[in-house]
């Protein structure tokens, strides 16, 4: 997968990976791609809504060996 | 699109009380609201610098023991006087295992995320509260300043 920043979030729980999503992608460039990998199970659903609400834009959402991959490009 | 606004009130002072307002906080700021809390009354407590925060097993039914104990411990025994300080412990360890930010960084993000916290003027007061007992960053304040901010807010709740 393609992407510019990668965070593990591996472990975390709500609502960490969102946060530290955020402050990344605040780092970020309009049109950059972060790769978020995530366990905690709520965090599909999060980031879903996550992106509808900030205008970033969630390309891709899979579970991929017992793990949560997420792919956002900044809006 | 206008920036949306939350208004949290919190009005507890343990443990599992302390997480609702700081986890709504951080997650409405980075979802790009404008967030205040009001902390009034034992809320107060969320603020201070070595927060001491417990759980208590005493009057909460509700309370998920380890091994299902709390099926069959009588009420009298929750109020023993280590109960509180065990259950703090382990909840705590239990929170740490499963990844569960602790309180101090959940209100350190939502401070980072300009977050606004309130301190209620009126019962700092009543407590003989010191402001240096604060963490700082937090405004003193009275009922008027917070409607002046929830009046205007998308979403208020009283936690």
């Amino acid at each position: 997968m393609a992407h510019d920043q990668e965070l593990d979030a591996s472990g975390l729980n709500c609502p960490l990976p969102i946060l530290r999503a955020k402050k990344t992608l605040n780092a970020m460039a309009a049109g950059q791609v972060l790769h978020v990998i995530a366990t905690d199970p709520g965090s599909v659903r999060d980031f879903d809504a996550f992106a509808k609400q900030t205008g970033n834009v969630l390309t891709d959402s899979r579970e991929e060996g017992g793990k949560f991959h997420f792919l956002i490009t900044k809006g | 699109m206008a920036q949306k606004k939350l208004a949290i009130i919190a009005t507890k002072g343990s443990l599992d009380w302390a997480y609702p307002p700081f986890i709504l906080a951080s997650t409405a700021a980075a979802l790009g609201y404008e967030v205040q809390i009001f902390f009034t009354f034992y809320g107060l407590q969320l603020l201070k610098k070595n927060p001491d925060l417990k759980v208590t097993p005493l009057g909460n039914p509700g309370m998920p023991m380890p091994g299902g104990m709390e099926r069959f411990m009588p009420v009298l025994l929750t109020a023993l006087p280590f109960m509180q300080r065990v259950m703090t412990i382990m909840m705590k360890a239990k929170m740490k295992k499963k990844g569960v930010a602790s309180i101090e960084e959940l209100r350190e993000l939502c401070q980072e995320a300009e977050v606004k916290f309130i301190a209620c003027q009126m019962t700092v007061d009543l407590f003989d509260m010191e402001p240096t007992a604060f963490i700082p960053g937090v405004e003193f304040a009275g009922a008027a300043a917070f409607f002046e901010f929830a009046g205007t807010s998308d979403i208020c709740l009283y936690i």
